[in-house]
């Protein structure tokens, strides 16, 4: 089927099967592979990207169903939430293998987006979608955290 | 691994061959101090082939300075997540006296000659390894560089290379005069290669040992950086495989028809293990390979279950087997003993489940063979796909890209996935790139497992509360029978498969370890932390059992039978004090310790358990004590250590594949559960200072939790957990 999808801001006139998931037309179709498969069946968490701004699995989303929603991947995220998530997870060297951490990223920017100050459980809650097998989730934490309190910072 | 004792010299030295310097003639395809070349890909020149450049020690090697003032410094070990980008690019920087912020770190292609493993004799990561067997190979390779970059500001101030200081990138001179490395490089590259260079005093170390230093695998945060499956060359097409639904089967006979009119389906390929299927794009090739219809030949397919393999098992466990280390007499320790304790643990398969499912990018053009992948055993798979294709090993290119974690998985002893890639890209007869992809579900089915292995331990101890007889029999299959390890095989024992038992920190006056080797049509292979992965769960909750018999405290009972290497009673030492052992506990909080060695690293470790009333538990807390010698990168240490814990805890708690009539019943997280965020505790590590010579930190990390766990749940309990997974409930 032909559709538009808006991705990053941009609308992208797509020709695929309408049963593709979102995950393999942002990366085959469109070419942009920030965001990675790593099970196909909505449980690692690999795949999150935003639709309007919530965190959703791209890999079980068939982009007949996407409509006119907003796509943000993680090559496109700019928002104070999601720059201040990027900056915390380098600032504490997050990242092992980094396969999942677009995901994780995402995750936790839509986290922040909607709960400036995430508690513990609120992070459980919210990133025990994203497997990371490195086993970076202390960080993960930390750095979520961190992001909350520079942007309360800024706030002030 | 063996030890080298003279790792951590100082001072003068000669340089050893395995820096591999030379002059080169031409600056600018030179590896020591050449300008600006961007990568050995692109450097080939027109017309020349880059197999012609294979083994040529000339033509790169660790360090390479830009006329942009980058310094590149070429990895030879596989970025697999562990931080060795980082870590080796930390040694060469520290001798050069680089700016950290003009380090650039650059995989390795696959070369022999010039990139193997000095531990293991060929290319390869493993082992932990990566640090230990090159230290000194890249401070001699970073001093060399210094000192062409010295020698050639003196000659060109005209003044003594003695006079000259070296920081941060630049060199100074008492007279003012100062000049970067990238300006200084063009005439560096002219100079003679020393013969003879000085090492560093290590008191005089800025960079090893600082907690500044961000990593250099870069791109992680913004999805820049391209992983195997990012990978994109022109034309390239993708294919996945129709695997045996068990393993042993074959194809009999398949239809491709309803596959080949689907949309983007190119080629429908018969490989040796499996149907291919090439499209345009992955969901278009998965739709083809749904849509394949094969009738598999199961006559000499596996068909039995993993429970009757365990059955079996127990059975062979009432024999000895054969000895794998013996010491003083077990009858007579026995025939001492006031009490005897027994115990029999079984550990199930596992997968290694990293976050990248296998995958592998090919192009068989006239030219030669080309491969892109996170590859990790280089000279393994230049030698197997060199013998799939029956050509020379150096026909084969192997760019090395990140690996989306590995855990052992991507050194595979047959280059399992490697090999497929390269057989489907033969039997297309094209040279379009073909990026085989598997998908989760192949990944958790295919095999390659950790075994499953049975342990079964029986002590005395006596009247004094000392162990006098330990008798330990393994059974399980070797990950290095019939593959280019087997020589890790001595007298029918596996190394592997018995290592973290036959050594023990204790000191035992009758023991013995016998091993069954057993085999199986499972594939397996090693693990994160390979034979620690069991040995250390059995021994260390044993141990714990012992304790109990004794009405000792767990720590005290091991300080009361420590040998003589005291690196295991600092690590206890250091992390009882930091978690409190021994104070009294807040209420509903139970603490389990464990102590191993692996990869020549002392880990040892508390846990903080809470029990709900429920018999639900949680794994608060983990303080990590280690010691692995010069701590070349705290950061990359500590996250190790919380890395590898993380990595440990899923088979403590949840991890395990079984097989039911030949089928692997776990295909996705769905059934293979891994530790996710609600389930990680807080860890807390302390690293050990240490003169020794630097030790590996990517396994050692692992098979110290399982243990730790469940000896905080017999201390709650009293039950001791006999096996893994240990499930959600106490």
């Amino acid at each position: 089927m032909q559709l538009t999808l808006r991705v990053n801001g941009i609308a992208r006139k797509i020709d695929e099967d309408d049963d593709t998931p979102l995950l393999w037309v942002l990366r085959d179709t469109i070419e942009m592979t920030g965001t990675k498969y790593g099970c196909g069946i909505a449980q690692c968490g690999a795949c999150t990207v935003h639709l309007n701004g919530a965190a959703v699995r791209s890999c079980v989303i068939p982009i007949s169903q996407v409509g006119d929603r907003e796509i943000t991947t993680i090559e496109g995220l700019a928002t104070p939430e999601g720059m201040a998530i990027k900056a915390a997870w380098d600032d504490l060297s997050v990242v092992q293998c980094g396969y999942c951490q677009s995901g994780q990223i995402m995750s936790a920017t839509a986290l922040l987006s909607v709960n400036a100050a995430p508690n513990d459980d609120d992070i459980d809650g919210a990133m025990s979608g994203n497997i990371c097998r490195c086993g970076t989730y202390g960080r993960i934490r930390a750095a979520v955290k961190q992001a909350a309190q520079s942007m309360t910072a800024k706030d002030v | 691994m063996k030890a080298i004792d003279d790792i951590h010299k100082t001072g003068v030295t000669e340089i050893s061959r395995r820096v591999f310097l030379k002059k080169t003639a031409t600056i600018g395809a030179g590896f020591t101090l050449a300008l600006s070349l961007p990568s050995p890909v692109l450097a080939q020149s027109a017309g020349e082939s880059f197999l012609d450049r294979q083994d040529d020690p000339v033509s790169n090697a660790f360090v390479r300075i830009g006329s942009d003032n980058s310094v590149t410094i070429i990895i030879k070990h596989a970025e697999l997540g562990q931080g060795t980008f980082t870590g080796l690019a930390t040694i060469v920087a520290e001798e050069m006296d680089a700016d950290w912020s003009q380090v650039v770190a650059e995989a390795a292609p696959a070369n022999k000659a010039l990139y193997s493993n000095n531990f293991l004799g060929m290319q390869l990561t493993g082992g932990s390894t990566a640090i230990a067997n090159s230290y000194t190979q890249m401070r001699e390779a970073g001093a060399s560089a210094r000192h062409m970059l010295v020698s050639a500001a003196a000659k060109e101030w005209q003044v003594p290379a003695s006079e000259i200081s070296v920081s941060k990138g630049r060199l100074s001179h008492g007279s003012g005069r100062s000049i970067s490395f990238g300006d200084m490089a063009e005439a560096a590259a002219t100079e003679d290669v020393p013969q003879k260079i000085t090492l560093k005093d290590p008191k005089n170390f800025t960079l090893i040992g600082s907690e500044l230093l961000p990593r250099k695998d870069l791109g992680k945060t913004d999805g820049s950086a391209i992983f195997t499956q990012d990978l994109k060359l022109p034309g390239m097409l993708t294919a996945l495989v129709a695997h045996p639904p068990r393993f042993g089967a074959t194809v009999r006979t398949f239809s491709d028809q309803k596959a080949k009119a689907l949309k983007g389906v190119v080629n429908v390929l018969q490989i040796p293990n499996g149907i291919a299927v090439i499209a345009d794009t992955f969901w278009n090739a998965k739709k083809g390979r749904d849509a394949l219809e094969v009738d598999w030949d199961l006559s000499a397919a596996m068909s039995d279950d993993s429970d009757d393999q365990m059955r079996r098992y127990r059975e062979l466990a009432k024999e000895p087997g054969v000895s794998a280390i013996v010491h003083g007499d077990l009858k007579v320790g026995f025939k001492a003993a006031v009490q005897i304790i027994e115990a029999e643990y079984e550990y199930p398969y596992l997968a290694h489940a990293t976050m990248e499912p296998m995958n592998c990018v090919v192009q068989i053009s006239e030219t030669g063979v080309e491969l892109w992948y996170g590859c990790q055993g280089h000279t393994l798979d230049q030698g197997g796909v060199a013998a799939a294709l029956k050509i020379a090993p150096d026909k084969i290119k192997i760019n090395s890209l990140f690996a989306g974690g590995s855990f052992g998985r991507r050194a595979n002893i047959h280059s399992d996935y490697v090999i497929e890639a390269v057989l489907i890209a033969q039997a297309n007869k094209s040279d379009v790139p073909i990026k085989l992809v598997w998908t989760r579900e192949d990944d958790t089915k295919s095999g390659y497992f950790r075994p499953m292995y049975l342990h079964k331990l029986k002590a005395g101890i006596d009247s004094n509360g000392k162990i006098v007889a330990w008798e330990h029999r393994i059974v399980g299959q070797s990950v290095a029978a019939n593959s280019a390890f087997a020589a890790f095989i001595e007298n029918g024992v596996d190394g592997t498969s018995v290592e973290g038992a036959t050594l023990l920190p204790y000191k035992m006056p009758n023991f013995a370890v016998n091993l069954h080797t057993v085999e199986s049509q499972v594939p397996v292979l090693w693990w994160r932390s390979v034979g620690s992965t069991h040995t250390a769960h059995s021994v260390e909750t044993f141990m714990d059992q012992l304790a109990a018999a004794a009405g000792q405290d767990p720590l005290a009972f091991r300080f009361a039978h420590l040998g003589d290497d005291d690196r295991y009673k600092a690590v206890l030492e250091l992390v009882a004090d930091k978690s409190g052992w021994g104070e009294s506990q807040s209420e509903g909080r139970i603490k389990g310790i464990a102590v191993h060695k692996s990869f020549g690293t002392y880990v040892a470790q508390v846990v903080d358990l809470s029990v709900a009333e429920s018999g639900e538990y949680r794994v608060e807390k983990v303080v990590c004590a280690v010691d692995c010698g010069l701590a070349i990168n705290p950061d990359v240490i500590r996250s190790q250590m919380e890395g590898g814990i993380a990595y440990g805890l899923s088979p403590a708690l949840m991890s395990e594949i079984t097989i039911k009539g030949g089928v692997v019943i776990e295909s996705n997280f769905d059934r293979y559960q891994v530790v996710r965020m609600k389930d990680m505790p807080e860890v807390e590590v302390h690293i050990m200072s240490s003169p020794a010579p630097p030790s590996g930190v990517g396994e050692p990390g692992t098979p110290v939790i399982a243990p730790a766990v469940a000896n905080a749940i017999f201390s709650a309990t009293g039950k001791p957990k006999i096996s893994l997974p240990i499930g959600r409930k106490v």
